[in-house]
């Protein structure tokens, strides 16, 4: 139904476009001087159609649901519903959309019946009612831009002017992205909140997320302290971070310093090969290759390694890191002037006392920056530890034991089918809340050393 | 360096000394540069470890073992008016059967149909529907065998192991051995690891679902991203004031570049499915995400490639009487077009292995038909390597390797468009 709505609109669009243009054109070979070029008139009408037309069509296709929900929820006596939470009413209307679909479970109640029929009714008409909507806004502005061909209207001004209004929407779409992050987490967080205390998400010192579905059933209470989660990240992010930082930056001033060139030409590419390998690759190779070998290897001396230790994660999310922070290195070592470089070594430096003294402190803000960024992406990181790390949250600190990470706990909670009432739903977004604050304040703080750097150097 | 005549023995001693001090400051030197020789050693041997582990476990999956049968489909069990409940399980057990006609237990002959794979059932279901005149005859019919004899053909179960630490039994593997020795057993190349789809079945299972869910997310994502994120960096690059607005939204767009992936499957989740009510599992959403999160790299990239475009293009176009929108569009963006498709292709080979996102919209889901359009439920190739990771047949760890085979296979192939891309049509001002 969208599509032949879509198709509806560029047709007309389409047509109203060659309606002004040939229009213009016959005022120009009337023998009128026309202010802007017949094209522009077209382009006016095309325009004039597009905007608004698709923006209706996308609007409705986003927001028809919601309201078709309401319309329906309104329709049903209020007794029926008379103590329902949202959660309940949720449900109810569930139930209704699945006797609307034809399956019907049991016998339901007449007013559930008469609501169904309804919803039926409703979404036989909502996309006809869209179309003929869509089709009504498309030929009223083809009709609208058409009186506005004359030979003294500045056609493409105005198309100048609808252009950068749709170039601003483009940018601030950016925008829009991170307001929908943010008030989709926060409006989660809140719900969460309210079903847990703020004190307990935050300082509690137990994670159990499952909660008992029946009321006699002997499983844990449910408890959501984050701690041992956030622990647990730390615990493979300074894992990782330990194998990234000097394997990074020492193939970085190798390859700055000492390198042949060909030697270099050869090994960027390789190192970019590192880099764009995706996560999930990562974290395959971690269960497949590094986890049973650390195992193995553990066992030779007698130590226990657990088979999903905080260890085999950490370590194979140091080599993800290492491209990261090697590049990271390059440009701030290469950013560096190459006046101080040259005055060392004309000093009589060696070229290792010149890398040492002069240009790693000189380099150093933008190393940091770097480092900062690759830790706020270990954070973040998931798929290495989904597949490799554990999920049981434990307060511990060794990393040969399994640990659990905050992006492991948000997609173990959130696979399968998940309802926006069930706390552990929620716990989810408010993981998601926290992980997001972190890495945002990270990363802000890094691009501001990276760039203030880099201002000074210019 | 010319020292002064009286002043050699001293000089000579501090001659030795600088060069005992020399020494050492190079051995230093000497350090460092292998320090630096090993680190990068390391992440090179880390990259051929990781490629040696992919490719060594699978090729396994480039070749599936089939069992020839011959099966008598006969009319007293299949009723051609009811084909599709015909018991074609039945025809297969007999077919295998009547190989051995020393075997009577029923125990044995439970696990003698066990050869064939559960699916052959279904091949063979599908062979007789298609052509109903084979009812009543004897049809030769090679199917998969199931997973742990495949296993055993391509050596990964050692039939010398004690019996009670492998998944065959010793009769198990004399069966097998004497079906090979009457011919009936084969290898050819496994094309249903790219033509089927996803199957509980290691020995059934492809990945043509999983590469139509990529095909149809990457195409949202690139119908969404591209236009949007070059219209973006065009504002901001050409248009834009420089006001704290403007400085907001570059601000903005810096950090969602560096957001965690798993936040815009949150957001995704909350906004796309739980508000606007869009179908779970679906490539649409997908892509929608994905292109979320390719936006940021689209918009880097163009106003690079923008930025790179000498200002003289601008002028002389504005000096002939251009508008600034035709200067834009009519020159300064057709130059930087070839650094934008470049920017471009690597953001989607990225959106390509992106997995995180894509598991919280629910693309892991169990789907055993490819996905006809964007709104079907499908799977993604990541996703599909993360399920099958999670599988605990055996069969699936080569399927995956060989799976993440081909997805490194497409990445490669992306960047090195990409790469000739700029090489062929990238000028240098």
């Amino acid at each position: 139904m969208a599509s032949a709505a879509f198709l509806l609109l560029l047709g007309t669009a389409a047509a109203g476009c060659l309606w002004n243009w040939r229009a213009a054109a016959a005022i120009r070979s009337g023998g009128t001087r026309l202010r802007s070029v017949s094209s522009y008139h077209g382009l006016f009408s095309l325009l004039v159609v597009l905007i608004p037309t698709l923006a209706f069509v996308l609007l409705w296709q986003a927001f028809h649901g919601i309201v078709i929900d309401a319309i329906i929820i309104g329709g049903v006596p209020e007794r029926a519903l008379e103590g329902y939470d949202a959660g309940q009413r949720q449900f109810v209307l569930t139930e209704i959309r699945s006797i609307a679909a034809g399956q019907i479970f049991g016998e339901p109640e007449a007013w559930m019946l008469a609501a169904a029929a309804r919803l039926a009714g409703l979404e036989g008409t909502a996309p006809v009612l869209m179309i003929a909507g869509a089709g009504a806004l498309a030929l009223a502005l083809a009709a609208f831009s058409r009186r506005k061909v004359r030979a003294e209207f500045n056609a493409r001004e105005s198309v100048e002017s609808l252009v950068s209004g749709v170039l601003l929407a483009c940018s601030a779409i950016a925008v829009l992205t991170t307001a929908g992050i943010v008030a989709s987490l926060a409006v989660e967080t809140a719900n969460f909140l309210r079903l847990v205390p703020l004190s307990d998400f935050l300082l509690g010192l137990n994670w159990e997320p499952q909660i008992p579905i029946r009321e006699d059933q002997l499983a844990a209470e449910g408890a959501f302290g984050w701690i041992p989660v956030i622990l647990g990240t730390v615990v493979i992010t300074a894992v990782a971070v330990a194998i990234a930082i000097p394997v990074g930056l020492l193939s970085a001033i190798y390859l700055n310093e000492f390198a042949h060139r060909t030697v270099r030409a050869a090994a960027k590419p390789i190192l970019e090969i590192l880099a764009g390998v995706p996560t999930v690759v990562y974290g395959f190779f971690a269960i497949l290759v590094v986890a049973p070998a650390m195992r193995t290897f553990g066992a030779q001396f007698g130590i226990p390694v657990s088979p999903n230790s905080a260890l085999a994660a950490g370590a194979v999310m140091g080599i993800m890191l290492t491209p990261f922070i090697s590049s990271f290195a390059e440009d701030a070592f290469s950013s560096v002037p190459s006046a101080m470089r040259d005055g060392a070594l004309a000093l009589g430096s060696t070229r290792a006392e010149m890398m040492l003294t002069v240009l790693f402190p000189a380099a150093l803000p933008g190393i940091v920056g770097g480092v900062l960024l690759a830790v706020s992406r270990a954070i973040g990181e998931t798929m290495i530890v989904v597949m490799a790390a554990g999920l049981i949250a434990k307060l511990t600190i060794n990393p040969l034991d399994s640990v659990t990470t905050v992006t492991v706990q948000i997609v173990t909670l959130l696979i399968g089918d998940t309802s926006f009432d069930d706390p552990k739903t929620l716990a989810a977004f408010a993981l998601g809340m926290m992980l997001f604050l972190v890495t945002l304040c990270i990363n802000v703080f890094a691009l501001k050393i990276v760039r203030k750097y880099r201002e000074k150097y210019e | 360096m010319d020292t002064g005549e009286g002043m050699q023995p001293a000089g000579l001693g501090a001659k030795s000394k600088i060069e005992r001090s020399l020494k050492k400051r190079l051995r230093k030197q000497l350090l460092l540069q292998g320090l630096g020789l090993g680190a990068l050693a390391l992440a090179f041997v880390m990259l051929f470890i990781l490629v040696a582990s992919l490719v060594s476990t699978g090729y396994h999956a480039a070749t599936q073992t089939h069992v020839t049968l011959e099966v008598a489909v006969d009319p007293d069990v299949i009723d051609p008016e009811k084909l599709p409940r015909g018991n074609f399980r039945k025809l297969v057990q007999d077919s295998i059967a009547k190989r051995f006609p020393d075997v009577t237990e029923p125990a044995d002959l439970r696990r003698l149909a066990k050869i064939p794979s559960n699916g052959a059932q279904f091949l063979l279901r599908d062979l007789v529907a298609d052509d109903p005149t084979l009812i009543g005859r004897t049809v030769e019919l090679s199917v998969p065998v199931s997973d742990p004899f495949d296993q055993l053909r391509k050596g990964l179960i050692d039939p010398t192991t004690p019996e009670q630490f492998r998944r065959l039994s010793d009769l198990e593997i004399e069966w097998f051995e004497r079906l090979d020795e009457a011919g009936a057993i084969e290898r050819p190349l496994n094309f249903a690891l790219l033509f089927n789809s996803d199957s509980r079945f290691p020995e059934l299972a492809g990945l043509r679902g999983a590469i139509a869910g990529s095909f149809w997310a990457l195409l949202v994502c690139f119908l969404i991203s591209f236009p949007v994120g070059i219209g973006a960096a065009v504002y901001l690059e050409e248009f834009a004031p420089k006001n704290r607005m403007s400085d907001f939204i570059e601000v903005n767009i810096n950090n969602l570049a560096a957001v965690p992936s798993v936040v815009f499957g949150l957001l995704a989740l909350a906004v796309f499915i739980g508000w606007f009510g869009l179908p779970r599992s679906a490539p649409l959403v997908g892509g929608m995400t994905l292109a979320l999160m390719t936006m940021p790299t689209i918009i880097i990239a163009t106003r690079a490639a923008l930025r790179a475009v000498p200002d003289s293009i601008r002028e002389a176009a504005m000096a002939m009487g251009a508008s600034k929108q035709q200067m834009v569009f009519g020159h300064v963006l057709r130059l930087a077009l070839p650094s934008i498709l470049t920017g471009t292709i690597i953001g989607m080979a990225q959106a390509l292995g992106e997995t995180a996102p894509l598991l919280l919209i629910g693309m892991n889901a169990f789907i055993t038909a490819a996905p006809s359009g964007p709104l079907d439920s499908a799977t993604a190739l990541p996703t599909q390597i993360f399920i099958w990771a999670d599988s605990p047949e055996r069969g699936f760890v080569s399927r995956t390797s060989a799976a993440i085979v081909l997805l490194l296979g497409f990445l490669i192939a992306m960047n090195g468009l990409a790469i000739f891309l700029r090489n062929k049509f990238e000028r240098r001002w």
